[in-house]
Formats: C-alpha cells, sequence, structure tokens
C-alpha cells in the first residue's frame, strides 16, 4: 500500500505537536490516514447481529462504548450510528464487510476516512490539557478506557476516545479542516507545561 | 525602614521582604504578605479617596472583598480599573492611585495570559475559613473528590485575623496541618486565592482563581460542576448609620482586629469602639492589648456581657452602655466622636459628650455571606435574632454552613462544618464521617440588638447619615424614595442606587432594609431584600475571555489545499470559519486587475478553484428519494443514477435558505452539496425533519464534507487538462455530459469527477479524498501550465456566475426571496405534493405581482461599479423624504467578457420593468441603470460543453 496517501490534515503541525510535547508529562502527535467508516443501521435488526458477526464483535449498545477487535475500533455515536476504525488502507476491507452484511436491509455505510484525523494525547498531564477546553468529566471513574463522547473541544467538535486511564492516553478525532486550530489550541494550553 | 504604625512584631507578614509601592504620588514600604490597605495604614494613610458624589474624605472601612471606600487605580506594573484595596496583594513597584468613580482602562493590550479550566467534582466547598476546613476535611477523607476554594490569598478565613486559639495552639497550626492534609488526599483541589463568584443551575459554578502576577497565567476560570455544594462562605460585618460616619478613621471593629492580627497594623493610636453586639468587645480588647488606647466601647445595649465587661475592667476600658455615637469630628480623619445616651421614653434630651479619637470603630451586627445560596434560588429568611437574613429553604445540592448559616462561633462553625462536610460526601454517595476538630475557646453571648437608624437623632441629619458609603447615598435619599411613595427595597434600590456599585451591597444591602423598615413603620422581613446576583465580586473581562482571543478567537477552518494558496500570497475571504482565496495577485496586480484576468483565463482558457468547503451530505435509503423530493422545490427522485440536478432547498415559509447540487450515486442513494457555509444548518434542518416529523422514512445522513477535496477545473480548454491527468474517463461530451458524474482515476488518485459548472463554461468539479487534494492540485496546476491555467478566487467564481445570473443564496437572497423571486420557478415542482415551502407560494403574499425580482442592472458602459447594496429609486432627482425605495443591488462587478460594469439586484416588480432606466443612489449622486434579464453571457447555454 506504497504511496496510498498523500499529506495528512496535521502534516504541517507535526513539529508543533512534537514542540508542545514534555518528556514524562505530555505527548502530542498525530495518527494520521486511519480508516474510518461510518455504520447506520438498527441495532435490534437482523443486519445489526449479521454486521457484529462479521467484524467479530457486537455493536456497542451503551452510550460512549467502544469495542475492539484484533483490527477495529467500534465508536458508538448513537442509538443507531458507530464508528469503525481500522489501520490504514483497510477502509474498502471494511465497507466490503458491513456492505455484505447489510445485505438488502436499510442501512448506511459511508467511508469518511478523510473526514476527521486523530490526535492522541498521552501522558499524566492529558486530562488537565484536555480539562481546558473540555467540559465533560475526564476522570478515570467517569471517564474510563474504551469510552468515546461527542463533544466539545474548545471551539471544535470532536469525538474524545479514552484510550487508558492508568497511563492516560485519548484520541481525539477531529475533522480535517478543524484539525490546524485545534493543533494550535492544544500547543497554546500545553505552554505552561514546558515552563 | 517600616511604617510608624507597624507592631514591632506579629502578624503574617513576611518582614524579610520589604516591599516599596507608590500610592498616589508618595513613596511607601510595606511588606510581603501585606495588602495594599494594610500596607497604607501601616503607614499612617487612612484617606485613600474622596466620595463619588459629594467629593467627601473616605478611608479605608474594612479589610476584604466588602470594602465600601478604598477603590483604586492601579497604574503599575499593568493599569487596571477599579479594585479594592483591601485585595490588592502589594508587590515591589506597585503604582496606585486613589480612585473618585470611573477608572481607566488600558490603553494598551494586556500582556498577562488568562485562561480557563473544567473541573467536576463531589463535593465543592465555598470558603476555607474554620467551617470550610473542617467540612473538606470530612469529604476528603471519605475519597470524594473534593474542590475547596476560598477568594483570600491563604486559607484560614475569619481564624487569620482573630489571633485565637484552637487546642491552645495558635489556630495557624490546626490551618497549616489541614491543608497540608487536603494537598496531599488524591482527588482534592486545593484553590485559595479563588473567588467563587457565580452558581447557575445544575450546580454549575464559576469562579476566578488569581495565580499570582509572575504566574504563567495570571487569573485561571474555575467552570465547576459538583454533586454538591457546601457554602462555608462566612459573613460580613455591618457598619452603623450615624451622622458623619463615613469619615476616614472609621472602620468595621472586625477588620481592625484583622489589621492587628493579621498585618500587625495599628489602624489608630486612640479608638472609640461602637457597637450593637459582643464581637467589638473582642476588637477593642485586641486593640487595647496591642498598644491601641481604647477611649470608650459604647454599646446600645443596656447591659453588656459580664465576661467582655470583666475583661475590658481589667484592662480600665470604660463602656458605655445605652449609649450611641451620634456624630463625628474631624476634616481628613476622624478626630473626636459624640456621644449620646440612647434616649427612653421618659428620659430628657441630652447634650453629647465628646471623646477624642482618631480611630471609629463600628460593629452593626453579621450578615451571612447567603450570596451564593440566593442565586441557587434558595430562601432566606429575617432572622430576629441575629438582625440579619439567614438562609431559610435548602436548594438541592447545596448547603449553607457556619457563620454562612448565621453560627457566629468558632466552635459551632467548627462542628456543623465537619458535619456538612460529611453530609454532602454521603449526599454524592460515599461513605462519609465526621472528622475529628479542634476545641475552641467559647463563652455565653448576649443578644445583639439591630440598630437602624439611631432614636433621637434628627432627620435634617439624613443627608450626613451614610447608607452606602460606595454610592454615596444616605438616610436622607432613601427618605426621599419613602416619601415619593416607594415601599419595595427594589424600587428604592433603583431610586437611590443603594447596592449597585462594585461591591454590590454587601454592607449597605440589609442596612438600607432596615432604614426602609423604620421610615415605613413595618418589620425588617417585611421589607426583605434585594436579589443577589453573580458576580458575587467583579470579575475581569480578560478572565473571561480566557484564551478566545486572537487567531484561537474563533476556529479557522482551511483546506487540504491551504498551504498552496499561502505560497501564492494571495488574501482571503472569510466563508463562515473557512478561509477562502479571494484572488491570486501577480506582482503589481490589484484586486480588479487580478481578478479581470482571471475571469478572462476562465473564458478563454482554463481557471482552477478550491471548491472544497462546500458542504457534502451522503444521502442513503429506500426513502431517500422520497425524502428529497420533501427537502428540495424540485424533483429528485426522477434523477437517474450517474446524474445531476440542481436543487434549491426553502424553509417552511418558502424562502430560499440553501442551494447545491443533488447527485444519484445509487437506486438508494445520493450526494448533495450545500453552500459553504450553510452545511451544518442544512444538515441540521434535514436531521431535524428526519427525526420530529418523519420518522416514518428510511433514510440515514452523513457528513462527509471533509473526507473530499474538491477542485473546479472550469473554461474550454479544462478538457484538455483533464485528459492529461486522467486514462481511464471519457470526458467525450457524449460519453460524459454535463450535469453527470463518474468515477475514475486523475492524477493516479482515485476520483469522482462531474461535470458541474457555476461559470457557464465548460467545467469539471474534480473530488478526492482530503489528503490526495494537494497532490491532484498541483498535478493539474503541472498539466495546465502550458495553457497557462490560472487559479482563481471566490471573487473571480462570483463574477463568473453573476455573469450567468446564478444567485447566490445569502447575498442575492436574504431569507425573504422565494425561488419565484429569483426568476427560478422552474426548479420549483409542479408535480410534486408536497415539499417544504410548498403552501407558503400560494399566500397572498407570496403570490403579490408587486414582490422584489433578482433582475439584471447595467449602469452606462463608462461608469464605475456600482456599490453592492445601493437604493434604488424612481426618478432622476430625490423627492421629498420620504422617498420610495424599488430595492438594492446585491452583486455588482466589472466584467472582462462585457468589458462595462453590471449587477444584479432585487427589484419591485422588476420582471415586469426590464428595458426601464431607474436610478441608484450612491453618495449624493444618482446613477442611472437599466434594469435587464439577470443572464448576461452566453443566453443559450452553449459554452458549457466546450
Amino acid at each position: 500500500m506504497a504511496e496510498l496517501h498523500g499529506e495528512s490534515p496535521l502534516a504541517a503541525r507535526t513539529e508543533t505537536l512534537a514542540d508542545s510535547s514534555v518528556p514524562g508529562a505530555l505527548q502530542l502527535s498525530e495518527v494520521a490516514f486511519t480508516a474510518q467508516v461510518a455504520l447506520r443501521v438498527d441495532p435490534k435488526s437482523p443486519a445489526a447481529e449479521r454486521i457484529g458477526t462479521a467484524v467479530g464483535t457486537m455493536l456497542p449498545n451503551q452510550p460512549g462504548q467502544v469495542a475492539r477487535t484484533e483490527q477495529l475500533q467500534i465508536l458508538w455515536m448513537g442509538p443507531d450510528e458507530w464508528l469503525l476504525v481500522g489501520p490504514e488502507g483497510s477502509a474498502e476491507r471494511i465497507q466490503a464487510t458491513l456492505t455484505e452484511a447489510l445485505g438488502e436491509e436499510h442501512g448506511s455505510v459511508v467511508d469518511v476516512s478523510g473526514n476527521r484525523t486523530i490526535v492522541e494525547v498521552t501522558g499524566p498531564k492529558s486530562r488537565e490539557l484536555l480539562a481546558k477546553g473540555c467540559a465533560l468529566d475526564l476522570h478515570r471513574r467517569s471517564f474510563a478506557s474504551d469510552q468515546c463522547a461527542q463533544t466539545l473541544l474548545a471551539r471544535a467538535g470532536v469525538v474524545l476516545l479514552c484510550r487508558d486511564t492508568e497511563r492516560p492516553s485519548f484520541w481525539i478525532f477531529v475533522r480535517a479542516s478543524f484539525a490546524r486550530y485545534l493543533a494550535d489550541w492544544l500547543a497554546d494550553a500545553a505552554a505552561e507545561y514546558r515552563v | 525602614m517600616t511604617g510608624e504604625y507597624r507592631l514591632a512584631e506579629g502578624g503574617r507578614i513576611n518582614r524579610d521582604r520589604p516591599v516599596r509601592f507608590r500610592f498616589d504620588g508618595h513613596d511607601y514600604e510595606g511588606f510581603d504578605g501585606d495588602t495594599l490597605a494594610s500596607a497604607l495604614l501601616s503607614n499612617g494613610v487612612h484617606q485613600v479617596g474622596t466620595s463619588i458624589r459629594y467629593g467627601r474624605p473616605r478611608g479605608i472601612a474594612s479589610a476584604g472583598p466588602e470594602e465600601p471606600n478604598a477603590l483604586v487605580q492601579i497604574e503599575e506594573p499593568f493599569p487596571e480599573p477599579m479594585l479594592t484595596a483591601t485585595t490588592v496583594e502589594l508587590r515591589d513597584g506597585l503604582v496606585a492611585s486613589s480612585l473618585p468613580g470611573q477608572g481607566r482602562l488600558a490603553t494598551e493590550p494586556d500582556p498577562a495570559r488568562y485562561d480557563a479550566i473544567n473541573a467536576h467534582c463531589d463535593v465543592l466547598i465555598v470558603g476555607a475559613g474554620p467551617t470550610g476546613l473542617a467540612a473538606a476535611l470530612s469529604a476528603a477523607r471519605s475519597g470524594a473528590r473534593v474542590i475547596i476554594a476560598d477568594a483570600d490569598t491563604e486559607f484560614g478565613g475569619s481564624l487569620l485575623g482573630s489571633g485565637e486559639a484552637l487546642d491552645h495552639a495558635p489556630a495557624g497550626r490546626w490551618i497549616d496541618r489541614v491543608t497540608a492534609e487536603l494537598r496531599d488526599t488524591p482527588d482534592v483541589t486545593v484553590l485559595p486565592h479563588t473567588t467563587v463568584f457565580g452558581r447557575y443551575d445544575d450546580n454549575y459554578l464559576v469562579a476566578v482563581e488569581h495565580r499570582g502576577e509572575d504566574a504563567f497565567t495570571r487569573q485561571r476560570t474555575w467552570h465547576i460542576r459538583a454533586r454538591e455544594v457546601v457554602l462555608a462562605t462566612g459573613s460580613h460585618e455591618r457598619p452603623l448609620v450615624f451622622p458623619g460616619n463615613d469619615r476616614p478613621g472609621t472602620m468595621l471593629a472586625t477588620s481592625a482586629r484583622t489589621y492587628v492580627h493579621r498585618y500587625g497594623v495599628l489602624p489608630g493610636r486612640r479608638a472609640v469602639v461602637f457597637t450593637t453586639n459582643d464581637s467589638a468587645y473582642a476588637a477593642a480588647i485586641d486593640l487595647h492589648d496591642a498598644g491601641v488606647e481604647i477611649a470608650a466601647v459604647v454599646d446600645v445595649r443596656p447591659v453588656a456581657t459580664t465576661l467582655w465587661t470583666a475583661r475590658c475592667v481589667e484592662r480600665g476600658i470604660q463602656i458605655l452602655t445605652s449609649c450611641a455615637v451620634t456624630g463625628t469630628s474631624g476634616t481628613d480623619r476622624v478626630s473626636g466622636a459624640q456621644i449620646s445616651p440612647v434616649p427612653s421614653a421618659d428620659s430628657a434630651p441630652t447634650v453629647p459628650s465628646e471623646l477624642d479619637c482618631d480611630l471609629l470603630l463600628v460593629s452593626g451586627g453579621w450578615n451571612p455571606a447567603v450570596h451564593l445560596h440566593s442565586q441557587a434560588r434558595g430562601t432566606v429568611r429575617y432572622s430576629e435574632e441575629i438582625g440579619a437574613l439567614v438562609p431559610d429553604s435548602t436548594p438541592r445540592g447545596v448547603r449553607s454552613v457556619g457563620a454562612a448559616a448565621g453560627s457566629f462561633t468558632t466552635g459551632e462553625c467548627l462542628r456543623t462544618g465537619s458535619e456538612a462536610g460529611r453530609d454532602a460526601a454521603r449526599e454524592a454517595g460515599f461513605g462519609a464521617d465526621t472528622a475529628e476538630v479542634p476545641g475552641a475557646p467559647s463563652g455565653p453571648v448576649t443578644p445583639p440588638q439591630p440598630t437602624w437608624l439611631l432614636p433621637g437623632v434628627p432627620a435634617e441629619s439624613g443627608d450626613e447619615q451614610f447608607v452606602d458609603l460606595a454610592r454615596d447615598a444616605t438616610v436622607a435619599d432613601v427618605r426621599k424614595a419613602v416619601g415619593a411613595g416607594m415601599s419595595s427595597v427594589e424600587h428604592i434600590k433603583r431610586f437611590t442606587t443603594i447596592g449597585t456599585a462594585h461591591d454590590q451591597g454587601k454592607t449597605s444591602g440589609l442596612l438600607s432594609s432596615g432604614v426602609i423598615a423604620e421610615l415605613l413603620g413595618v418589620e425588617v422581613a417585611q421589607v426583605g431584600a434585594t436579589t443577589f446576583r453573580p458576580p458575587y465580586a467583579p470579575v475581569a473581562f480578560a478572565a473571561l475571555a480566557g484564551r478566545d482571543r486572537g487567531d484561537l478567537y474563533d476556529p479557522v477552518r482551511v483546506t487540504a489545499m491551504h498551504d498552496w494558496h499561502l505560497t501564492q500570497d494571495c488574501p482571503f475571504e472569510n466563508v463562515g470559519q473557512w478561509k477562502r482565496p479571494w484572488y491570486y495577485p501577480q506582482p503589481g496586480e490589484d484586486m480588479d486587475s487580478a481578478v479581470l484576468r482571471e475571469c478572462h483565463a476562465v473564458r478563454t482558457g482554463v481557471g482552477m478553484q478550491d471548491v472544497s468547503t462546500l458542504g457534502k451530505i451522503d444521502v442513503q435509503g429506500p426513502d431517500a428519494a422520497e425524502f428529497l423530493d420533501l427537502v428540495y422545490t424540485n424533483k429528485m427522485s426522477t434523477l437517474k443514477v450517474g446524474r445531476i440536478r440542481y436543487g434549491l432547498m426553502c424553509h417552511a415559509d418558502g424562502m430560499v435558505f440553501d442551494d447545491g447540487t443533488v447527485m444519484r450515486t445509487g437506486e438508494h442513494r445520493y450526494l448533495i452539496s450545500t453552500t459553504s457555509g450553510g452545511a451544518a444548518g442544512v444538515l441540521e434542518w434535514l436531521e431535524d425533519w428526519l427525526q420530529t416529523e418523519w420518522p416514518h422514512l428510511q433514510v440515514h445522513l452523513t457528513s462527509v464534507t471533509e473526507h473530499w477535496a474538491t477542485i473546479a477545473l472550469a473554461g474550454p480548454r479544462s478538457r484538455e487538462v483533464l485528459a492529461r491527468v486522467t486514462s481511464d474517463i471519457d470526458l467525450d461530451n457524449d460519453a460524459f455530459p454535463f450535469m453527470s458524474w463518474t468515477d475514475g482515476t486523475v492524477a493516479g488518485k482515485a476520483a469522482r469527477v462531474c461535470r458541474i459548472s457555476f461559470s457557464g463554461e465548460l467545467a469539471f468539479e474534480i473530488n478526492v479524498p482530503w489528503w490526495h487534494g494537494r497532490e491532484v492540485w498541483e498535478a493539474l496546476y503541472q498539466a495546465g501550465s502550458d495553457q497557462d491555467i490560472t487559479p482563481y478566487g471566490t471573487e473571480t467564481m462570483h463574477v463568473l456566475r453573476a455573469e450567468k445570473g446564478f444567485p447566490i443564496v445569502g447575498q442575492d437572497t436574504d431569507g425573504t426571496v422565494t425561488p419565484h423571486d429569483l426568476g427560478m420557478s422552474w426548479a420549483v415542482s409542479k408535480k410534486k405534493d408536497d415539499f417544504l415551502g410548498m403552501r407558503s407560494f400560494s399566500r397572498a403574499d407570496t403570490v403579490r405581482s408587486d414582490r422584489k425580482h433578482l433582475v439584471g442592472l447595467l449602469p452606462p458602459a463608462d461608469s464605475a461599479v456600482v456599490p453592492e447594496g445601493t437604493q434604488l429609486v424612481e426618478l432622476a432627482e430625490l423627492p421629498e423624504p420620504p422617498v420610495p425605495m424599488l430595492g438594492h443591488i446585491t452583486s455588482s462587478y466589472r466584467s472582462a467578457a462585457l468589458d462595462r460594469p453590471f449587477a444584479l439586484a432585487l427589484v419591485k416588480s422588476g420582471r415586469d420593468r426590464i428595458g426601464q432606466t431607474i436610478y441608484g443612489h450612491v453618495g449624493d449622486r444618482l446613477v442611472p441603470v437599466e434594469i435587464t434579464e439577470p443572464v448576461f453571457y452566453d443566453k443559450e447555454g452553449n459554452r458549457r460543453d466546450g
């Protein structure tokens, strides 16, 4: 899959993110080019069950729940809406799997890989950094590993995913057009940790 | 060198760190740990300004945020208006001046950083005096997430200024131990110097933290969501109303005590203490022991408490019971107090005796700080017992405790605080117990005697009896209000302005209720108090703005090709939050010449534009066709797979609100486009109808705006250029006709190519995934280089579409324009049973013949462009006003193709007046313009196929 992708939305902010990282406190970087597929289907339908079998895990049915397989993270986005995130280059395969499992039933499968990029925030200061722009409670008891939420971070709409609570790590899914704004905001909010 | 009023030892100041500062042009010295007020007092400076209405000298009246008088303007390090000297931390190089009335804002930008943070907790404790600290201890030990905030620079509250002992040791030790334990407890956030200034619905509280002048962030706004709130906000001492009660040197008794204990400062040499309650005795004793001569304690009550009497006798302090201070003398500082017996029914009038003093301490009782309780919709009631408002009903999740609930002994505050912390933590689901609290000395208390107007004081002295020092409002003002027939405290507040100053009536609010009650002859409880509103204390706008300023004020949205545009030095146009290239000037070109060149290139050669900003929504489902038929004015169900149709959307009122193209990508699947600024609004609109009105329709919407980068390639040579970078798309007009789309490869990348034209020229729209946008853009630019391929911006796009009479929603429309007004009846289906807006097209108003129509306008060929927004009138000379307006110009440009200016306009009955000349009002001239069809160029549409 060489040269599959050109320029990621935050290619121009690679340095900004790296410079904002503080060893032992905070690590910021872009996770680019992941495959992202939006799925809409009635969770009670046989199709939803077929999809669960096809991808290897039932679609999560709790708000903000995230299911994982070896290859995929499946984010609950709404009562009949999920975002499937897979490794670079797997968007076609994911779509084919979902479309086949969906069969003739009503649902939708849309490639949205380019729609959002991901900023990974890791380190002990992660929660405090995000708290500067996110009104949700990110405490380990309230926002545990494999939980996600659609929310605002500063003035950008994001999907926030908690990857780990012990060694705090988050993925921020942000619209490609907002990504630079968000990177700049993160750099600004992280500035105090470099002092 | 230190001030002559500084004690040799004591206080919580750092005597190893002297601090030099300047006030009203004089240099002084204080210590680290001083406030501006304590440092001034240590230098014998009481007067800090003059009053706002009468210009009377005014002095420091308190030691905290309730200060009504000592407003100062900070000049250096950075100009800040209207701070209270009692809360300004002293620092080296501070320059301040007294402030009668308004302050001065800085003219230069504030270099300090202000930011914000969100926080969540199980228990928020507001106030870290004995009550709050005890509460925090109970709550923190339960494992609950606790935040404890206090406005003061250090924790301890009343203990800091009272010199009290706890468990027979200085209270400071207990404060330090508890604070240390709280800091060491996980999930406990300790916030000194943090004022919780507002409480909003669902226990959302906002606080501002003063992190220090040298901190990375000067002030931080905390947005706190708490499950339970403990209000341990303490109480404020109330002054007394008597003639001349505003003379500098007049101070709240307990504040004077604070100056002695906390700052090691004597606020005077010889004091008269005037009180209605026990608390001022402690001040008299402590001041006496520190070296102040107490001329007398003047108590309005007939009997003083035995304990305090004994202590006074021990020290030779005389107590005058059943007496009051009924006047003061002195010019810039009090020099004497007139004492009169409180007249009773059978007593004869007496001549007041005068006692010399340079300090007059007053205590009219204590007001629990019920501000946040009240903001939480908790009611208050007037307690006869303490002569103040106390919390009555308890709002859910909010409990007041300690002095804030009317408990004024340290022992009771500690005990009830500890219990409140336990109860709050339990309510939040934690198994909490009361933390043990230290023993505090206590003794019998004689009830206070709430006193508002002094009996026997003549009414004509009312204009010297101040109720609100900050507003210079007197008993005479209240009397005037009552005399005018007002009885509501809210009316009188507005008439007299009492309680409306920076301090929001912390000392004057209840005082005015008491005065009103006496003048009306009713109970204070009947008068009540005015509403407590946030903010509890003044907040700097900079703190509220936080980081939402400059580049971070609003998100800037950019496309995948943005950096390429930057290399061209093009100015950008703001479209919603997007940055779109406006035009691409070549060296020496201004905007007009650049746009003419770009227009010419598209009409004669080939141009390219970044149109990635257009909104894109994937529509899927068996009912997708039916759904689109309902939301567009024209019919989309008849569109064949592979084809594209232009569509208009109206709101239910029949007015155009967005437009775009609809591509049918499958039997049950469409991809629709929206305007750049309208994308989010359209998606919301469609979801709204799907979810609330038509839930039976099986349709899913997915926003894919940023999945795609989109390039418009336009001009007679566009096919030729595209052919060079694609091998698997048959670009022939028959194979790939106008308004169709196909998938293929462009510059080696998978692409969806459409034949859409917004210029009337042969044109292609190339969609590739975001991350290929710049690469494909550059490949096309390269491929067209020998054709002089010309990148063009939004301005050229606007000119080209206007030449074709294509309206821009939001520019040529304003929410009052129907498709028919636009001359686009062709886009309104007459065969559909229903669609949004349909019914409105038969309203009398929408079928009027004199509605404004979108038409073309031609000013004289050699004239300048007529500005957009120009009003249009009938005649070459203006008649007497009011002048009937025919409409206005919505779009106006110079056309390269026509070599003349032209415009689009909304004109009354415009289509019926084609060929007529009307006039545009430009400055003081009237410019003739001829009404034309809105299509100026290639009316037959011959150019779209190349």
